[in-house]
């Protein structure tokens, strides 16, 4: 267990710093230079001085020493501010966090709550009209441009019955009935891009567990279909289905960008957005890394937990 | 699982396929009839009228008319192309880079399998719409591109394939491994390494035309989710550049327009949905006729 906890420790260490390596390299090749910016926003700068703040930041010095001496920095804690901000960018990503990681929270509640419950209906009865139903269901779920589903429901929602806002924070201060009204949306959005994945996998478990023996041993003792499930079926089936839900974590922010973009909610999504296209390179920057560690560490944490949960996971054979 | 119910089963699943199938060579068709949609109602595809600005459903303009007083029906067609065009591309792409790092990794075995497929996995795990941006707002000119291309108005279209295809090969690349692996055991492939043929000769000859399903499954599948990708970044304004329609980009106004032309906003998606559930259900078809051992169900 210790040998398997220091290699995917290692693994996921290696990817952010590739990662890092690979954004710091894309970032330069954005469209734009930091130096060049601070010059059309003061006219009186000249050359010569567009030269020695270079020098001053170290932009004279070649990619790969620049890089060096970002990691050295980030590596102490220092990531520098914002431009379009002008915050120290963790205060701005940690605040913009919070307000994501209560959205996807928030959508994955009611993706499970939805999705167990349809993948156990769909598993129960295999090849039945129920089950061919739900799978219709899931496939217009995945094959849904998140987008498209933002817009259609803002049109049905908010312009055509006039009952939810079409925007995820409303204006002033509001009590927390309009707060939540305003979460509606989102949450129903990003919870669409998830589900019909999530159900899937529960009725693929479900239905591998209920091929086992101990379940056939558990119907001869006279268990009912319903003790089966609970006691035996559904504990067993929903191991795999966290590995995978903590797998989807990184599309689940993709999907996150796309719901916060829709209805402008202020979170991680729409803030890459803006730096991106507001040439906030450092926000951009750390904003990629950060996702990416919340990402991987999800998925480092559903390992631990998948070995915790399952003893009959031995990681000493997993190279075969 | 009794003889009605596996009946009613393949029933069901083909026949969802055929239908995609056939959805799809209409969709196909109607991309391609654009120039005779053009002819047919007396327009063309960029001709703005602002007298015309969202026009009613009517004999001259079928599905109405967007911002612009520009035909809706043929810009669809047009944006269609676009779409598909793309998906096709970059899924033929995606497939290509698959195929190689799954063969490799499922052959050669040992490190070089497991560094690869640990990088698939990774990538499988990446958040790849912010890394997308970021992809697509790179300055082609600070790649060394000329100036004259990296600012070309078409010059988008072959940016978002590399770009699509850069994230699409993941699928490909576990199912061929995957794959390889049964095959590399098969008695004519041991057969073939006993007398001597050499590795690359193996591959190609005798393990290369044994993944023809499982890389025709895994492109298929893929390619609905390529169009998405597509659909995504043309919306938000880092694909396909207008006045290049293409149903993703079709949709950038509609937001903000949602109250005066709410059938701008209905149009382009439902073609988005159509073609990218026909491919996954073709997919889905084609997974059980072609490759049903592969199936991790």
């Amino acid at each position: 267990m210790a040998h398997f906890l220091l290699s995917r420790l290692i693994q996921t260490a290696s990817v952010v710093l590739l990662m890092s390596f690979v954004c710091y390299m894309l970032l330069g090749l954005m469209p734009g230079d930091p130096v060049d910016l601070l010059i059309s926003a003061d006219p009186r700068l000249t050359a010569e001085d567009a030269a020695r703040i270079k020098a001053i930041y170290g932009l004279d010095e070649p990619l790969h020493q620049r890089y060096a001496n970002w990691l050295v920095a980030a590596l102490q804690g220092e990531f520098g501010y914002s431009r379009l901000y002008a915050k120290p960018v963790l205060i701005v990503l940690w605040n913009a966090l919070q307000y994501t990681l209560v959205l996807m929270g928030l959508a994955l509640l009611v993706s499970i709550s939805i999705a167990i419950p349809a993948g156990l209906l769909a598993a129960r009865r295999i090849h039945s009209l129920t089950d061919y139903s739900i799978n219709m269901i899931c496939f217009a779920g995945i094959s849904v441009p998140p987008f498209w589903l933002a817009l259609m429901l803002i049109l049905l929602f908010s312009v055509i019955l006039g009952w939810l806002p079409a925007n995820a924070l409303p204006l002033g201060e509001v009590g927390f009935v309009e707060r939540a009204k305003g979460l509606i949306l989102p949450v129903i959005t990003l919870a669409m891009v998830s589900i019909g994945g999530v159900t899937r996998y529960v009725r693929a478990s479900l239905h591998d567990s209920m091929q086992q023996d101990y379940i056939r041993t558990a119907f001869s003792k006279g268990l009912s279909e319903r003790q089966v499930i609970k006691n035996h079926a559904l504990r067993n089936s929903m191991i795999p289905v966290v590995t995978i839900i903590s797998l989807d974590v990184g599309a689940f922010f993709s999907g996150a960008l796309i719901t916060e973009f829709m209805f402008g909610y202020p979170g991680m999504g729409k803030l890459l957005f803006d730096a991106v296209l507001g040439s906030d390179y450092n926000l951009a920057l750390v904003g990629l890394l950060m996702v990416t560690c919340v990402t991987l560490t999800a998925n480092f944490l559903a390992d631990i937990a998948y070995a915790a949960l399952d003893p009959r996971i031995s990681y000493r054979t997993e190279n075969k | 699982m009794n003889i009605q119910s596996r009946f009613i089963r393949n029933l069901l699943r083909h026949r969802l396929a055929m239908i995609s199938f056939v959805i799809l060579i209409i969709l196909i068709g109607f991309t391609l009839s654009a120039p005779l949609f053009e002819l047919l109602l007396d327009t063309q595809m960029s001709a703005i009228d602002l007298f015309a600005r969202f026009g009613p459903f009517s004999l001259e303009h079928p599905l109405g008319t967007d911002d612009l007083g520009r035909d809706l029906l043929v810009r669809l067609a047009y944006g269609g192309r676009i779409s598909l065009i793309v998906g096709f591309t970059a899924a033929i792409f995606s497939a290509i880079i698959g195929t190689a790092i799954g063969l490799t990794a499922g052959y050669r075995g040992g490190w070089l399998d497991n560094f690869l497929m640990r990088t698939t996995d990774s990538v499988i795990a990446l958040p790849l719409l912010p890394l997308l941006i970021v992809l697509a707002a790179v300055d082609l000119e600070k790649l060394g591109i000329p100036a004259q291309i990296a600012y070309h108005s078409d010059i988008g279209l072959y940016k978002i394939i590399v770009i699509v295809s850069l994230v699409g090969w993941t699928g490909v690349a576990r199912l061929v491994r995957g794959s390889v692996l049964t095959l590399r055991e098969q008695p004519y492939v041991q057969a073939a390494t006993a007398m001597g043929v050499r590795g690359r000769r193996i591959v190609l000859v005798h393990i290369l035309p044994g993944l023809a399903s499982p890389i025709i499954v895994a492109t298929t599948l893929s390619v609905g989710n390529i169009i998405l990708f597509e659909s995504i970044l043309s919306f938000l304004g880092l694909g396909i550049n207008p006045p290049t329609p293409s149903w993703g980009n079709m949709l950038t106004n509609a937001q903000e327009l949602i109250w005066e032309a709410p059938t701008l906003a209905f149009f382009p998606g439902v073609m988005i949905f159509l073609t990218v559930i026909s491919f996954n259900f073709l997919g889905d078809g084609l997974q059980d006729a072609l490759a049903p051992k592969s199936r991790n169900r």
